[in-house]
């Protein structure tokens, strides 16, 4: 039942635990205790909502920073990681193989703060090598959910 | 011109279900629970290696039996999902779609006066292809304290020495309806008993939600007078690529193909190409579709016993075939009405054969936010219904 509950929230985190029994084909007594099971062994970390910010007036700008660092002895990434995902306005910290070591996504109101984050508190950094910023510019899938898409229905209306 | 035209085509009754759709595609903004193809796409790797196919100029003609490697990846397939031995150079034909294997088996089988045994409900098709085949079709009304399946008795009481084939259609279009090992084993007894063909139509095998699907043609005995159709569109979703195929003892797929060729030549290349990829690659889309199904199949069943309809539980397919007898209307009345007052579309059971009458099909190729929208009408109009008695 696990996999098949965990992707059944990953896509709607708002769905009760009685239509989840029904779905699942479980009791509801088994499912609130699968999923109070999965939240204290940290599997299921948070319930977020997937927000496009671009039909808000609400302005945001969102970044990717690829940054090269040196790593530190005992501690491998893991300390200066510590040091990025402190800042409340960083909203993902990836280690990620290839070019460069930590992927960080940054998420502020405007240009010039993201700017000013790069330039006075991710370069200042001792263990910093480089940084490559990168805007984003348009989102059109996240999540698995694709924005702005409303699919009809081609099918015919009746067939055999 | 006035010189008639075939008796046989004209005498044929057009399909139920195209009478009602005309209704339906009248009505502005009706939410259709009439559909029996998926609600999904197809997998993308699929489409991808149909486009590359085409990138890549093949755009001619295959085989009259279809691409070679697509034979030798169905049979791979079947001896992996179901436990099935085929030989792709001789005893398997890609076709267009099931359908053109229901049509070209029937007309390989047959002599004039045969007996085609069909049990119904079931696909609207079998019927008149038979019928154009030159057979006189038989018809067993399954009932639904058997749960639709199909019994010995039911078999043996239909069948007569110029009893040809019997049509096996499961998992079931329109009821859902499986059918287990023991249900097999028991008509199995009764087919070799009286020499018979079977011709199995597997097209919704791989969606059964009670343990795996079992072939008839595994069973002992079976496989030699077996006619297995399958196909791509219900398991993958690719129901507009019209890609299906048989499989037969040779004797039988040699005749069939003589038809195949000189009707059709070949089926469509570009999905012969998709469907290599789909059985290579395709087990995990299969999987996660099935998956989505079986939630809905749940939700519907649960939502039905809530509003106290008549339902038994389907296990197959992506139907479910409620009661409405206790409404005291027909089922074109009941779906008639059902549409003009809150817009839902489903389809009248008595469109697949008499024994459908008092039922009515409901699809569940539809997302579950719409299932919960015509669930939510349905029940305010069973509610009106109920209370004008």
């Amino acid at each position: 039942m696990r996999e098949e509950l965990l992707s059944l929230i990953e896509k709607n985190s708002k769905i009760g635990i009685n239509e989840l029994a029904v779905l699942l084909g479980a009791n509801e007594v088994d499912v609130a205790n699968e999923l109070s099971s999965l939240e204290s062994d940290g599997i299921i970390c948070g319930y977020h909502t997937l927000i496009n910010w671009d039909k808000t007036s609400i302005e945001k700008v969102t970044a990717l920073i690829e940054v090269k660092v040196t790593p530190q002895r005992g501690q491998g990434f893991d300390r200066i990681a510590e040091r990025i995902y402190n800042y409340p306005e960083v909203k993902s910290v990836y280690l990620i193989s290839g070019e460069y070591d930590l992927l960080v996504t940054l998420e502020e109101k405007t240009l010039k703060e993201i700017a000013n984050f790069v330039s006075d508190k991710l370069s200042t950094l001792d263990s910093v090598l480089s940084t490559a910023t990168h805007f984003i510019l348009k989102k059109y899938k996240d999540h698995g959910t694709v924005f702005d898409k409303k699919r009809e229905d081609e099918r015919e209306v009746i067939t055999p | 011109m006035t010189k008639p035209l075939s008796e046989a085509v004209e005498k044929l009754k057009p399909s139920g279900i195209r009478k009602f759709f005309d209704l339906v595609s009248e009505m502005k903004d009706a939410i259709s629970l009439g559909v029996g193809e998926p609600d999904f796409d197809t997998p993308w790797h699929i489409r991808d290696e149909g486009i590359f196919a085409l990138e890549r100029g093949k755009t001619f003609y295959t085989s009259n039996a279809g691409l070679k490697e697509l034979r030798k990846e169905i049979c791979s397939y079947l001896l992996r999902r179901q436990q099935l031995e085929y030989n792709p150079d001789k005893e398997i034909l890609v076709t267009v779609g099931g359908s053109e294997a229901i049509d070209i088996g029937l007309r390989a089988l047959i002599n004039p006066g045969d007996e085609v045994i069909i049990p119904q409900p079931s696909y609207v098709s079998y019927e008149p292809c038979a019928i154009l085949a030159g057979a006189k079709p038989v018809i067993i009304n399954l009932k639904a304290e058997n749960e639709f399946r199909l019994t010995a008795d039911e078999l043996k009481n239909a069948i007569t020495p110029k009893t040809k084939v019997l049509i096996l259609p499961f998992p079931n279009n329109p009821t859902g309806a499986i059918m287990e090992r023991k249900d097999l084993e028991e008509i199995a007894g009764v087919i070799i008993e009286h020499d018979i063909y079977v011709m199995s139509d597997e097209i919704y095998a791989e969606l059964t939600y009670k343990g795996e699907h079992l072939s008839i043609a595994s069973l002992e005995g079976m496989k030699e007078r077996t006619i297995l159709i399958n196909g791509f569109s219900k398991a993958y979703a690719m129901t507009g690529w019209r890609l299906g195929y048989v499989c037969a003892p040779e004797r039988i797929i040699k005749q069939m193909t003589k038809i195949h060729q000189f009707a059709i030549m070949c089926a469509p290349t570009t999905s012969q190409y998709a469907a290599i990829e789909a059985l290579k690659n395709g087990d995990d889309d299969v999987k996660e579709m099935k998956q989505a199904y079986n939630q809905r199949r749940r939700f519907l069943v649960n939502a039905f016993k809530e509003i106290g309809l008549n339902c038994f539980e389907p296990f197959g397919a992506f139907y479910v075939f409620p009661c409405i007898k206790e409404f005291k209307m027909t089922s074109e009345e009941f779906a008639t009405k059902f549409l003009e007052e809150e817009k839902v579309a489903v389809v009248p059971g008595n469109a697949f054969g008499e024994s459908g009458e008092g039922y009515v099909r409901i699809s569940y190729a539809y997302s579950l936010d719409n299932l919960k929208t015509a669930i939510e009408r349905l029940k305010k109009f069973i509610e009106k219904l109920r209370n004008n008695k």
